[in-house]
């Protein structure tokens, strides 16, 4: 028998594999090209987080990869798992399909999981010599010493609170975020390096210019905006702002059983449910517009209705007096904006909170040569400087979104700035890619999986204390949402090409590799690409 | 270790790799040391779904058997594309004879490996709907009958796509071919996984190349049964559908979502699982798309034709119980 | 040991001692009591390893029988008439591989209109398809052909037919020399073959060849036939030194050195033309007999040479070309173009070929009184009835 094989009949026996003689790239007309597509929450986040990327390490388990990852750009995990507004999952393309993946609740569960694991930054970069001033320790300013310590510059952060956190202490009640989280971030941005000088106030901007090779002020927006209501002797009028930060450093508000919350931001929610929990039986939020043009987030009106808030849309408050306020109904007109309708109303309060907004305490700059102000905030240029040379600025008082979230952008994106200021250098943000949109995605791939709710704590609970309401995920349950994420625009290593090229023209490259396209043998018939779940490969023209 | 599905509510996508799971419960085809029994240099065409449902299929067997297993194929394609003088596309041991005797054929292999008492080597039969359903019905039936130890693959591309697009018993009712211009008038034609399950057989089983992991657990499931086994696997064909040649898992898909295409197992001929449509979806969307199929969307509508087409789906909706709510009557 | 036996036992037996792995069968007359046999044998374990599969048609009996022989095994099967026509593809497609299947033909004749009985029309309707075609004379030679087919087919890696002619053959008891257990083993070695389906060294058996390259196989299996008339009388050579008698061979010329008339033919007609040339040769006319025990490959320098003396020859034939005559004609007038041929169809769908009828037909061959077509006792009545 073994003889027999160099005896194969001459043309109906063939070697095995021998096709490979023929290739048969040479019918291409189209060829794949693996790219990288921007994906959604990526492009949402407002504190530029690499968000695809971190969830992916999620996903594999590595949640220290993961939190490093989210480490890059936001020195606030377990903060903004907390308190931000979650542009990310507004964006997720998973929303289309089913419901949006719960980033918020897998950086809270990372985050929280480096305060319990003690996991630390080091600072690798060597020093660079360089002084910088941050004014203001709130979420914007700590965010640029994080990012500027991290490119070896040394940090002197100046605030005239005695602790550091700004609005994420002062400003946002306990119950959404717990100051045991804020003491712990801030406190690895100072194991960094950074100098804190609490109590301290800044007054004069022209000597520290001069002092620092740059400075970045973030002082937030801390007045409360007043309104001119008519009120008695007796009435009690509170500011918001003040309300909330007087608690945060131990102050009982004196509110009474009946409070009446006028304003329809977050603030507003924030104050008519800290009343709830210091006692009111009645907190009665009193807005001009609707529900649906609010500007506080849905999710914080729902909770603060959980709660019991009550809220009286399309009112003003005309008078306020001792136990009781007058409002006055409101109609919306043709473009949405209040009208009076000459309709009165009584309500019981004992007090009056006014949430109307809040306003950058602007001193420091105004006589500052060169520095413009304009509708209130200073206002800075693409590299975040003011007309100031050397001085940058970030957070509520520069023009934006006032939320922790957007201010802890603004202070990396000013970090950039400064370093390359620094360096007589531009800072150029790398070309932003085409947006991973979902029609790009082939979604059949995902397995079918709604998302994980955070566990809540129970309302009576809530209204009489100020524990956290929402509560951390398991890790089992932060594994299962991570893996959701669908990778939108980016190469996730599904295998999936590598499997339904019908003619094995993917070379797989390995772990972390990703693959290529073996051109001699693809003929290009771009099922690859139409059947890659993320969307990271599309199909070019061949040249003639 | 019997072979198991994978629930992939806890483990991430339906994806050809997934790097969740464990290596051993990663499919086939995620592994670069797959035996690729079907090589490059092939002259199927762009996106041809019988080389790439060969392709899983065999690649499937190999890795259930460790590498023990012969291939008998019918005339066709698939055999056309992948051995033509000088060269073959193929790395498995395989024997082509004729257009309608494919099954003879692996019952012989087997019955010499029997004989030889080389159980250890496994018989892989396979040809396309036109070998299976019609010139070799009379030599499958006659393998399964005698339950010989062979699994009979069939792609059903619907249709003679390598003569030109002719019809075949499969081609599915409405469809254009060459020798039905104006629709095939058939109806469903013979289901062959049906007259399969007639035979009692240990195991029939129908899937698709737009579900991988479901085609491997079920050519890999087949090997752990002895006696005759039939795999239906439905391979769409951009050339005799009139789809782009990226379309080929899609359509196959929309042939499963919309009920066109039942995918189920069989042990014993009865049905034992069914595999359920994720999103249903009208006939519409899977006949649309196909060229084969536009003139029930031309000038004149044939309203009649697409409602008796959904009709044949709702029945196999109703008969496999392919909808989560609906009972298997 | 010689006993009385039916030819299909004997032959059943035969093939038995020759180990085949794989026997497919489909039933049909006259053929069956060969297969009936070896299930017996297959079924009493005196025939083992063996894998006796009932198939579903003859097309399916030579398609297993394909499977098994490219897995290595060594097949057998036997079929008669319309399932001879029913394999026809698969035939080509066995030899076409190269693979060396031994079948049995029964022969019989091709309906319509249907006709059970005995004539060459199926084997001759095959006989450009690649296979070795013998043919045998008496059962004795029948069962002594099987154990030299195997050795032929093997050897050649061509399949190989073995025609006994249906019921007179088949179904005749006589005494018989089966061929021992130990004397099959002696001569007939386990297959080897050429090729086989095998993981540990896969190859592609089947390809398909366009036309760079058709040309070159279909030479090669020409040259693989024309190698057969080599070893076809060596293995009758070697036969009969291990079994001590001639069976065989590609020609066996009867009288025919010095013979006026040679008359040619196949198969167990052969007996009774010899015993009429006997007494014709008896009285003096000098006629010899050409027995063609291979049909294909054509054995042109065997005939020539067997026929070099002869002034005329006849080739009695049981098949019939219509349109054109003789089958076997043809190829005799391919070995000695220059000599004066006449054929005689004879013995067709079973009418028996009797001594007196030969007789006539011999004297007026002799006296060049025979038409150059003619068919033995044809009642000429009935067709010019029929033709008016």
């Amino acid at each position: 028998m073994p003889e027999a094989n160099s005896h194969h009949p001459y043309a109906i026996t063939l070697d095995v594999g021998s096709s490979l003689a023929n290739k048969t790239g040479s019918w291409r007309t189209e060829r794949p090209v693996y790219l990288d597509r921007l994906p959604p929450c990526n492009d949402a986040c407002p504190a530029g987080e690499n968000v695809q990327e971190w969830v992916a390490r999620a996903e594999e388990g590595d949640y220290e990869a993961a939190w490093r990852q989210i480490m890059v750009d936001n020195p606030f995990p377990a903060i903004m798992g907390r308190v931000c507004y979650r542009p990310c999952e507004t964006a997720c393309n998973r929303a289309t399909l089913d419901e949006p993946v719960g980033i918020n609740s897998i950086e809270r569960f990372l985050g929280d999981e480096a305060i319990s694991r003690g996991w630390s930054v080091v600072v690798e970069a060597p020093p660079t010599g360089k002084n910088v001033l941050v004014v203001g320790a709130g979420p914007s300013g700590l965010s640029a010493a994080y990012h500027l310590a991290l490119r070896g510059h040394q940090v002197t952060v100046r605030d005239d609170s005695p602790e550091a956190g700004g609005m994420m202490r002062y400003g946002i009640p306990s119950y959404r975020l717990t100051r045991d989280v804020v003491d712990a971030e801030i406190q690895r941005i100072v194991e960094m390096g950074v100098r804190l000088e609490l109590g301290t106030s800044v007054t004069d901007l022209g000597d520290a210019l001069v002092d620092f090779d740059a400075v970045f002020l973030a002082v937030g927006a801390h007045v409360g905006r007043r309104a001119d209501i008519p009120a008695g002797d007796s009435a009690r009028i509170v500011d918001a702002v003040s309300m909330l930060a007087g608690l945060a450093k131990g102050e009982q508000p004196l509110l009474g059983r009946r409070v009446a919350v006028y304003g329809g931001g977050n603030t507003a929610m924030d104050v008519a449910r800290t009343a709830r929990r210091l006692g009111a039986s009645d907190a009665i939020v009193v807005y001009r517009r609707t529900r649906e043009r609010m500007p506080a987030h849905d999710i914080e009106v729902r909770e603060a209705l959980d709660e019991g808030v009550r809220m009286r849309w399309l009112s003003t408050i005309v008078y306020a007096g001792a136990d009781r306020v007058r409002i006055e109904k409101m109609r919306l007109d043709e473009s949405g904006f209040p009208q009076p309708t000459g309709e009165f109303e009584e309500l019981d309060a004992d007090s009056v909170v006014l949430a109307l907004g809040q306003q950058a305490d602007l001193a420091l700059v105004r006589d500052l040569p060169g520095v413009e102000i304009a509708d209130g905030v200073v206002q800075v240029d693409g590299r975040m400087m003011t007309g100031h040379a050397g001085l940058f600025a970030g957070g509520d008082m520069v023009p934006g979104e006032r939320t922790v979230t957007v201010a802890v952008g603004h202070g990396k994106q000013a970090a950039r700035n400064i370093d390359a200021w620094l360096r007589s250098a531009t800072y150029e943000h790398p070309e932003r890619p085409e947006l991973a949109t979902y029609d790009r995605l082939n979604t059949w791939y995902y397995a079918d999986a709604p998302a994980t709710l955070r566990p809540q704590l129970d309302v009576a609970r809530r209204i009489t204390s100020f524990d956290e309401v929402t509560q951390g995920l398991t890790a089992e349950n932060a594994l299962f949402e991570a893996r959701r994420c669908m990778s939108c625009g980016n190469c996730l290593e599904c295998d999936n090409c590598f499997g339904v090229c019908p003619d094995n023209a993917i070379i797989k490259l390995g772990p972390g590799q990703g693959y290529e396209i073996d051109l001699d043998f693809c003929k290009g018939c771009g099922l690859c690409a139409a059947e890659c779940p993320s969307g990271a490969i599309t199909m070019i023209r061949e040249r003639s | 270790m019997p072979v198991q599905r994978i629930k992939f509510y806890q483990t991430g996508s339906f994806a050809v790799g997934n790097r969740l799971l464990d290596p051993d419960q990663r499919s086939v085809q995620a592994d670069t040391e797959r035996t690729n029994s079907l090589t490059m240099g092939h002259r199927a065409c762009q996106g041809c779904g019988e080389a790439l449902g060969a392709r899983y299929v065999l690649d499937a067997v190999m890795r259930a058997t460790g590498n023990h297993a012969v291939t008998v194929n019918a005339t066709g394609c698939l055999e056309v594309f992948s051995t033509p003088f000088p060269e073959s596309s193929w790395r498995v041991p395989w024997l082509h004879s004729l257009f309608g005797n494919a099954p003879a054929v692996a019952t012989g292999v087997a019955a010499a490996l029997k004989a030889k008492g080389r159980t250890d080597v496994r018989v892989v039969g396979q040809g396309g709907d036109g070998g299976t359903v019609d010139i070799g019905l009379g030599c499958l039936s006659g393998m399964f009958e005698r339950n010989d130890d062979v699994l009979y693959v069939c792609y059903d591309n619907g249709g003679y796509m390598n003569t030109g697009v002719q019809r075949s018993g499969a081609t599915p009712h409405g469809a254009v071919t060459t020798t039905t211009p104006a629709g095939n008038s058939f109806r469903q034609g013979k289901s062959l996984p049906l007259i399969a399950m007639a035979h009692r057989i240990p195991y029939v089983a129908t899937a698709t190349v737009a579900d991988l992991r479901d085609l491997e657990y079920k050519a890999t499931r087949a090997m752990e049964f002895h006696g005759a086994r039939y795999l239906h696997v439905l391979v769409p064909c951009p050339l005799g559908w009139r789809t782009a040649s990226s379309e080929t898992i899609q359509i196959a898909r929309l042939a499963t979502e919309t009920g066109s295409f039942p995918v189920f197992e069989a042990v014993d001929g009865e049905v034992t699982d069914v595999t359920r449509i994720r999103r249903l979806r009208p006939v519409e969307d899977y006949l649309r798309p196909q060229g084969r199929f536009a003139h029930l969307f031309g000038d004149t509508p044939r309203g009649d034709v697409i409602s008796s087409i959904q009709a044949e789906a709702d029945r196999n909706i109703r008969t496999f119980g392919l909808v989560e709510t609906t009972e298997v009557s | 040991m010689r006993s009385q036996i039916e030819g299909s036992r004997a032959v059943a037996e035969t093939v038995a001692r020759c180990r085949p792995e794989v026997v497919c069968a489909y039933p049909i007359s006259p053929q069956t009591h060969i297969v009936e046999a070896l299930s017996v044998l297959v079924a009493s374990g005196e025939l083992a390893p063996c894998e006796f599969v009932n198939v579903e048609s003859e097309f399916g009996a030579m398609s297993v029988a394909i499977g098994a022989s490219a897995a290595g095994a060594r097949a057998y099967t036997a079929t008669a008439s319309q399932g001879l026509l029913y394999m026809a593809e698969a035939l080509y497609n066995a030899s076409g591989l190269g693979l060396p299947i031994v079948m049995t033909v029964a022969n019989r004749a091709i309906g319509a209109p249907i006709n059970i009985w005995n004539d060459h029309s199926d084997s001759m309707s095959q006989r450009d398809s690649g296979w070795i075609q013998l043919y045998a004379e008496t059962n004795q030679e029948a069962a002594d052909l099987h154990v030299q087919a195997f050795r032929i087919a093997e050897e050649l890696s061509l399949p190989v037919m073995v025609c006994m002619d249906g019921f007179v053959l088949t179904h005749a008891v006589e005494g018989i020399d089966v061929p021992s257990q130990e004397q099959v083993d002696a001569f007939l070695p386990p297959f080897g073959p050429q090729q086989v389906l095998d993981p540990d060294d896969p190859m592609t058996i089947g390809a398909m060849v366009g036309p760079d390259a058709f040309t070159e196989v279909r030479y090669l299996a020409h040259a693989k036939h024309l190698r057969a008339l080599e070893v076809i009388p060596r293995v009758a050579d070697e036969f009969a030194t291990t079994f001590w008698r001639s069976s065989g061979g590609l020609v066996r010329p009867y009288g025919c050195l010095g013979a006026d008339t040679v008359v040619v033919a196949l198969g167990s007609v052969l007996g009774t033309v010899k015993d009429t040339v006997d007494e014709l040769r008896a009285e003096g006319v000098s006629i010899g007999v050409l027995g063609l025990t291979t049909f294909r490959p054509f054995p042109y320098d065997a005939v020539r040479a067997a026929l070099r003396g002869a002034r005329r020859v006849v080739v009695l034939e049981r098949a019939l070309a219509a349109g054109m005559g003789g089958i076997v004609t043809a190829d005799v007038c391919g070995s000695v173009p220059d000599k004066p041929i006449t054929t005689v169809i004879a013995g067709l769908g079973g009418r028996p070929v009797t001594k007196k009828s030969l007789r006539g037909l011999l004297t007026d061959a002799v006296a060049d009184r025979l038409e150059p077509l003619t068919f033995l006792d044809l009642k000429h009545d009935v067709v010019e009835r029929e033709l008016s």
